[in-house]
């Protein structure tokens, strides 16, 4: 009887252990075929071509800066548009909203979150790129700046749904206790609710440029794709190509184990890189600036 | 002197269920009054009248007024963020905000528009030192709040009512999460803060009723049942609920 009781127990720590684990595997694992793919690219192409600001791989141009310099830019106005969207709008519903309109809003935005981002895509290029093209008088309304404004609403409901959750979290008495202060409700909000929350709110954040860097279909779609370095904050208006869109519209017409196939793994080397370094930026920023006193508490 | 006029108020939740019924009471300066009774007798709802933080919660009905200063403070055009710093309160819970010592003390003050270093100082020392834990954290401030006791956080947000300078405060159970050593402080610091201030307790015993009180409404199910000085109360009740109650027949 015993004996049995703790092979259960036995299989079952070890089960889970198992899956915890190969969660680490898994990521080696993916992290080591994109280096065994990725890396012959440093040796077949010259480093001063790989770094340079022309891709144009039939002619053998692979520079990839623009790419990388597209996909930061599309993330930044991204984030740019998501962020305060999206922590105005948790904070709505979760601090200023009547109750009835609140259980409207919140299934509605998590809704929004589970569109398929073609469907958006669709709406990008069929009202919003036409739309810019005549509002702001441009050559071409798929820019990067169309994509950003895409990409910021795909990331305003992971951030507001996450968001929300952790200022709903913040006891009620912090409330009370800064009201009877004499706090306005924007003072507590701003002063005492955030800030409480803000653990909560960050990583929302963090999930929301993850996914909008990892976006590839609505950006493919709208941004014009035309590999350009993009430097200046002008060039938010014209044509940009990231990386994403770069591999899933190239990788199906590629020669198997030939030079261009190595640099998009490369590219994909270089992608996985950035959102480790994001990721980690912000969990540091998260754990670091948590206080004693808030771990405590969380 | 009476520093708050209560008059037929009284006050319906959105469920429904009524807190107050026609409740008519003076509460004077410079004494500490206590509402007691037993669990769901509108005590707190009645506290929470007095610096409207029932705003904030679903309430249905209002009806009478209070006169704070002889100016009707339930009048919808009152500034209550005003009247939050003129009536202070602390809760059952001591709920100190997310930040160190001295910030809780000066948040109240930095809110209301104070930025003098010197005077933030001289408050932080001075509510500090009423709320008898000045000598507890004076080398401290700037640790986080909540890495106090429960006891010490209390007083932490005693004094931070007490900075703001308040002309009322307001105190709802305010040691029922305490050790009695800590108690004792916290109703000793009381009987000095009568001295410049309208206190007005909820206590979480009778004993504690009897100890602080100088004047006492006793409430039971939203009805101000009796409501008379502390001594006359406690030892000669007139009504007979009062008197079951305060002899532990019930509640």
């Amino acid at each position: 009887m015993e004996k049995t009781l703790n092979w259960r127990e036995f299989i079952i720590t070890r089960a889970i252990k198992a899956s915890g684990y190969s969660a680490i595997v898994f990521v080696a694992l993916i992290f080591f075929f994109l280096l065994r793919e990725g890396l012959p690219a440093l040796v077949e192409v010259p480093l001063s071509t790989l770094f340079s600001v022309r891709w144009y791989p039939i002619e053998s141009y692979f520079g990839i800066l623009p790419l990388i310099t597209g996909s930061i830019i599309v993330t930044i106005g991204a984030a740019l548009i998501a962020v305060p969207f999206g922590i105005g709008t948790a904070v709505f519903i979760s601090e200023i909203a009547p109750r009835w309109l609140r259980e409207i809003i919140k299934p509605l935005v998590e809704l929004l979150g589970g569109l398929p981002s073609v469907v958006l895509g669709f709406l990008g290029i069929l009202v919003l790129s036409p739309f810019l093209r005549r509002f702001l008088d441009l050559p071409t309304g798929l820019t990067a700046f169309t994509g950003s404004l895409l990409l910021g609403g795909i990331a305003v409901p992971t951030v507001v749904s996450i968001a929300e959750d952790a200022l709903d979290a913040v006891p009620r008495s912090y409330r009370e206790g800064a009201w009877a202060l004499g706090a306005t409700r924007w003072q507590t909000i701003w002063r005492v609710t955030l800030p409480a929350a803000r653990s909560g709110v960050l990583t929302g954040i963090m999930l929301g440029i993850g996914r909008a860097i990892g976006e590839t279909m609505a950006v493919m779609m709208v941004t014009g794709n035309a590999p350009v370095l993009a430097l200046t904050p002008g060039s938010l208006f014209s044509p940009a190509r990231t990386m994403t869109a770069t591999i899933a519209a190239e990788m199906g017409e590629v020669a198997n184990a030939s030079v261009h196939y190595h640099v998009l793994f490369f590219i994909g080397m270089v992608l996985f890189i950035i959102s480790l370094i994001v990721n980690i930026a912000a969990s540091s920023v998260v754990f670091r600036s948590k206080k004693r006193a808030e771990r405590v508490l969380s | 002197m009476n520093k708050i006029v209560i008059e037929n108020l009284s006050l319906q939740y959105s469920d429904g269920t009524e807190s107050l019924r026609d409740i008519s009471m003076s509460i004077r300066t410079n004494a500490i009054t206590v509402l007691f009774g037993p669990a769901g007798g509108g005590k707190s709802t009645l506290l929470r009248c007095l610096n409207r933080l029932n705003d904030l919660t679903e309430v249905k009905a209002v009806g009478g007024q209070i006169l704070l200063d002889g100016e009707n403070i339930l009048d919808p055009g009152t500034d209550t963020i005003a009247l939050r710093r003129k009536v202070g309160m602390v809760f059952a819970r001591p709920v100190v905000l997310p930040m160190s010592i001295r910030q809780n003390l000066t948040y109240g003050l930095e809110l209301a528009g104070e930025k003098r270093k010197s005077r933030l100082d001289e408050a932080v020392e001075r509510s500090l030192k009423l709320a008898a834990i000045w000598e507890e954290v004076k080398d401290r401030l700037d640790d986080p709040a909540i890495a106090l006791s429960g006891g010490q956080q209390q007083r932490i947000c005693l004094a931070r009512v007490l900075a703001l300078q308040p002309e009322v405060i307001l105190l709802d159970e305010p040691t029922s999460g305490l050790d009695p050593i800590s108690t004792g402080k916290v109703e000793t610091a009381l009987q000095e803060l009568k001295k410049e201030y309208t206190v007005i307790l909820v206590p979480h015993s009778v004993q504690q009723a009897g100890r602080t009180a100088d004047y006492a409404a006793f409430f039971l199910q939203g009805e101000l049942v009796e409501y008379n000085d502390g001594k006359s109360l406690f030892t000669t009740p007139k009504d007979k609920r009062t008197e079951d109650y305060i002899t532990g027949r019930f509640g």
